[in-house]
């Protein structure tokens, strides 16, 4: 099991590319990784700082800092950004990175379009900052576009419309070379239901993304079309419906939301049963309930929309189906917490990030129950309840997952390890200012207030305060963990191979700092569920 | 301990739930019901509140039994078990069986929800950037209802009024005990009708009907807000719901309709400058100045200004046909002819044309309206 000599198992480190060359033609799935990775970080701050700027304007009510029509812009692209440009590139940097060290493949299976899809990122988000300065600034519509308000605005739209398109093209790329990484490049002896749950979750995220990119791709071009070309898809006076372009967008938004669930799903299953030192409970239901929160994203999608005035049929259907999303969700909290019961648990920031996310994502889970009743939601829909809810989800679950897994493989990634002392800080302070933050959001939604204003009546004032101290306080805990990276990429304790005691499977086998080439050619293994491995030999064709 | 902590919380937040004060304004919780839809809707919250936080509780306590005493640090040894079928399928069985004992209710509550049939009266209202129409379709009389409280644009701490952004120069008065059919429509983009205490919600959509229903208990006042966003005033909107006892209802009617009869405007009187101007000011903030804004400058870059614009200030007939039909370049510029009289367009016009650094001395007499009303047909 011990391999630290390696270099028999296609460990290389030479032959690395050097200066700009090394990233701008980067084919490498560590350094494109990387990019991903510190891409998707710059973007969190920049998604951040507009998050700031509407908690400032919401610290008081009056209109204080920004009129309607610029705080209407933030809304939006702080939307935008944090979906797009912070959340999804970073699942697919943690992808590159580690999933050819977890399945035991050389590369990413297509090298050069891995790095084409990273580079269409950087100009696509350049696209919808620029839009601020144009005339009419930046697209307000809400990141969810509805039409015909989209319709109705100015340049703004068009950039951010040709920004999304640019975006679905990377990510499209990026899933397709994770579902043929999969497929096709997994080490011998490691089989389909011995993979981690990190490459399960990746791969079914990744036929999400495929299926449902084009969708949105489709919703924003007739937007496009309807600004520009003369159709009337969203016009009741040409013969069309305002309302199918909702239909279209959430058929792409729902599972987009799971596409931003499931990986940290992945990244969590791989971090309990490390530091429970305990092997994953009930892995293939963890497989099946993934694959089938994956089919009923599909079947949900109108609960979003259950205020348009459906048919009370429609209503009962979409709220039956999204209901029932509770069950194999359910299975997989109850299974993580099964891997803790009797595991001999340490709490490294890994760890306890981890836990923070099941504890807050069942929050989220469960508000998200609440929410499906569609007679409820009708006092709920469009409220800040909504925006507690996703948020919930979101920061609490994919962004605290993102946490947990950068400190988790920080090891592997750079050969030191991080300041423990301020992960633990960064994960406290987070925790704390998280619920400070959004939990009041409930209340606020509860009691009437409606999202996406800027200005609130005033009952509203004080849970308003609260949250905005929360966000502002949230924001600059994000700085401990930028000053840990910064600070243990150079000064670090030197990590050794595998620093986690609980940790087994494959990219622990490897030497740390993982090697520029790893496994050309694949090892022959041995592996047991969960990505375990158990015995790991030299192909013998080097 | 993360989890003490949030158990805290929700504890907290669940004994303010149980003894909220059904004020007007509860803070924790949803305000409290005025109409039989919203009393089911408040009581199947709290339902689902009650099902979630238990499941909250008992599985946040599982975990924090096992972050206590299954931890390395107390020297406890890992067992090795990874899977166990039984429990496996009760704890698949068992939420199943919850949502379906949620289903029911929740059920009988969306069809009481649809359930529009059997009106007493119906009421038409139709959303605007950014204001609500309110047409009595029974009585054939309607008006359109703007915010009234002042925009600030100030500082923190300029005093605020009572009920700030949650009132409106006209309100919607209905009476009480009386089935009342909403049927809504939006004229631009999508708003949404949402007044939490009647439990009604629904969405305005540009070119469709939909409808929704609610009876109103005791007389009172209830506000609301736009819900879904409309635009640069989405925040500035709100509802409000005058509910009446019948009888002063009936009253109010009367008054209403009277007035309605006197107040019609004669299209054929010949008005001044003075006059026309000063009407057209009216007109104008409540219609215009949104986007135009009180200094004529507009937004740049989203609404263009009047001040010193060729149109306000060139040929007349031009000015006229953009007011009276909307823009086609640009959708946020509606068709006033719609929404406003003769005399109200003719008013502002002449108001535009002889504002802020705008010196044409034209007087537009409404008859030049009435006469593009009957060209266009």
């Amino acid at each position: 099991m011990d391999l630290a000599s390696n270099t028999a198992h296609g460990m290389v480190s030479a032959h690395k590319p050097q200066g700009l060359a090394r990233w701008l033609f980067a084919t490498n799935h560590k350094d494109i990784g990387s990019m991903y990775l510190w891409f998707a970080f710059c973007m969190f701050l920049v998604g951040g700082v507009l998050a700031l700027c509407i908690r400032a304007e919401l610290f008081s009510p009056g209109l204080q800092f920004f009129q309607p029509e610029l705080f209407n812009q933030l809304t939006t692209l702080h939307g935008l950004i944090m979906v797009f440009g912070a959340i999804m590139p970073a699942f697919t940097g943690l992808a590159n990175w580690m999933l050819p060290l977890m399945i035991g493949a050389p590369d990413m299976a297509f090298a050069r379009m891995n790095n084409w899809s990273f580079w269409l990122l950087p100009p696509a988000m350049t696209l919808l900052l620029l839009s601020f300065i144009v005339p009419g600034g930046a697209a307000a519509a809400g990141w969810t576009l509805y039409a015909p308000l989209s319709v109705q605005l100015g340049m703004g739209m068009d950039l951010t419309i040709f920004a999304i398109h640019i975006l679905g093209i990377s990510s499209i790329m990026g899933a397709i070379n994770i579902v043929v990484t999969i497929i096709n490049l997994r080490a011998p002896g490691m089989r389909m239901m011995n993979m981690p749950m990190f490459a399960w979750a990746s791969l079914i995220t990744a036929y999400l993304i495929i299926a449902v990119m084009p969708v949105l791709a489709g919703a924003v071009t007739m937007v496009l079309a309807d600004r520009h070309f003369g159709s009337h898809f969203f016009n009741a006076a040409g013969g069309g419906d305002p309302v199918l372009y909702q239909h279209v967008f959430w058929f792409f938004g729902h599972p987009e939301v799971y596409i931003m669930a499931l990986p940290a799903f992945g990244i969590v299953s791989q971090v309990i049963p490390t530091f429970a030192r305990k092997p994953l409970f009930g892995y293939s239901s963890m497989v099946y309930a993934t694959s089938s929160i994956g089919v009923l994203s599909f079947m949900v999608w109108a609960h979003h929309m259950f205020v348009t005035g459906m048919p009370a049929t429609a209503q009962l259907f979409f709220m039956y189906a999204t209901m029932l999303i509770a069950v194999p969700t359910g299975v997989k909290v109850f299974n993580w917490i099964a891997t803790m019961w009797q595991g001999s648990m340490s709490f490294e920031t890994p760890m306890l990030f981890a836990i923070g996310f099941i504890l807050l994502f069942t929050i989220g889970g469960l508000s998200g129950v609440t929410l499906s009743v569609a007679a409820v939601d009708v006092q709920l829909h469009g409220s800040y309840y909504v925006v507690a809810h996703f948020h919930y989800v979101l920061v609490a679950g994919a962004l605290f997952s993102l946490f947990s897994a950068v400190y988790y493989w920080f090891p592997k990634m750079t050969g030191r390890m991080y300041v423990e002392r301020l992960g633990q800080l960064h994960f406290w302070w987070s925790l704390l200012w998280f619920n400070v933050t959004f939990f009041p959001m409930h209340f606020l939604g509860l009691a009437g207030m409606p999202r996406r204003i800027p200005d609130y009546a005033l009952q509203f004032t004080d849970f308003n305060r609260i949250a905005s101290i929360g966000a502002f306080m949230f924001g600059l805990g994000q700085l401990i963990f930028l000053v840990n990276i910064l600070y243990s990429l150079r000064h670090g304790k030197t990590a050794p191979q595998q620093p986690w005691e609980g940790a087994n499977t494959l990219e622990w086998q490897i030497p740390t700092p993982a090697p520029y080439h790893s496994f050309n050619p694949p090892p022959q293994l041995e592996t047991a569920e969960n990505g375990v491995v158990l015995s790991m030999r030299d192909s013998g064709q080097a | 301990m993360s989890c003490l902590r949030l158990c805290g919380i929700s504890a907290i937040w669940f004994v303010l739930h149980s003894t909220a004060v059904q004020g007007e304004t509860a803070a924790f919780n949803l305000q409290a019901p005025a109409t039989s839809l919203a009393r089911l809707e408040y009581d199947l919250h709290s339902m689902l509140l009650w099902v979630t936080g238990l499941i909250f509780l008992l599985v946040s306590g599982v975990m924090l039994f096992a972050i206590v005493r299954h931890r390395k640090s107390r020297a406890y040894r890992a067992r090795t078990f990874h899977e166990n079928t039984t429990v496996e399928i009760i704890w698949t069985v068992i939420p199943l069986l919850i949502l379906l004992a949620i289903a029911w209710p929740a059920t009988r509550a969306v069809l009481s929800q649809k359930s529009t049939h059997g009106e007493d009266m119906t009421i038409r209202i139709t959303g605007y950037q950014w204001k609500w129409r309110y047409d009595y379709l029974d009585d054939n009389f309607g008006f359109v209802s703007h915010l009234s409280t002042p925009r600030t644009g100030t500082a923190a701490g300029a005093a605020l009024p009572e009920h700030y952004l949650l009132e409106v120069d006209e309100p919607l008065v209905l009476p009480t005990g009386r089935k009342v059919r909403l049927l809504l429509t939006a004229n631009d983009v999508i708003h949404s009708w949402w007044v939490p205490q009647l439990g009604v919600k629904q969405d305005a959509i540009p070119g469709f009907l939909r409808d929704a229903w609610f009876m109103v208990d005791k007389p009172g006042i209830y506000r609301g807000q736009c819900s879904e966003l409309c635009g640069k005033d989405h925040g500035f909107m709100p509802i409000v719901v005058d509910a009446r006892s019948p009888e002063d209802y009936a009253r109010w009617r009367d008054a209403r309709l009277k007035q309605a009869a006197t107040a019609a405007d004669d299209p054929a009187k010949a008005w001044t400058l003075a006059a026309l101007r000063q009407r057209g000011e009216t007109v104008y903030s409540q219609n215009c100045l949104p986007c135009h804004q009180a200094s004529g400058k507009g937004i740049p870059g989203n609404f263009p200004a009047l001040d010193g614009s060729p149109v306000v200030n060139g040929d007349k007939a031009a000015h006229l046909r953009i007011v009276f039909f909307g823009s086609q370049r640009n959708p946020a510029m509606q068709a006033w002819g719609k929404q406003l009289s003769d005399t109200d367009i003719a008013a502002v016009i002449t108001y535009e044309r002889n504002a802020w650094g705008n010196h044409s001395g034209q007087v537009i007499q409404p008859a030049e309206i009435h006469a593009l009303r009957g060209s266009s047909g």
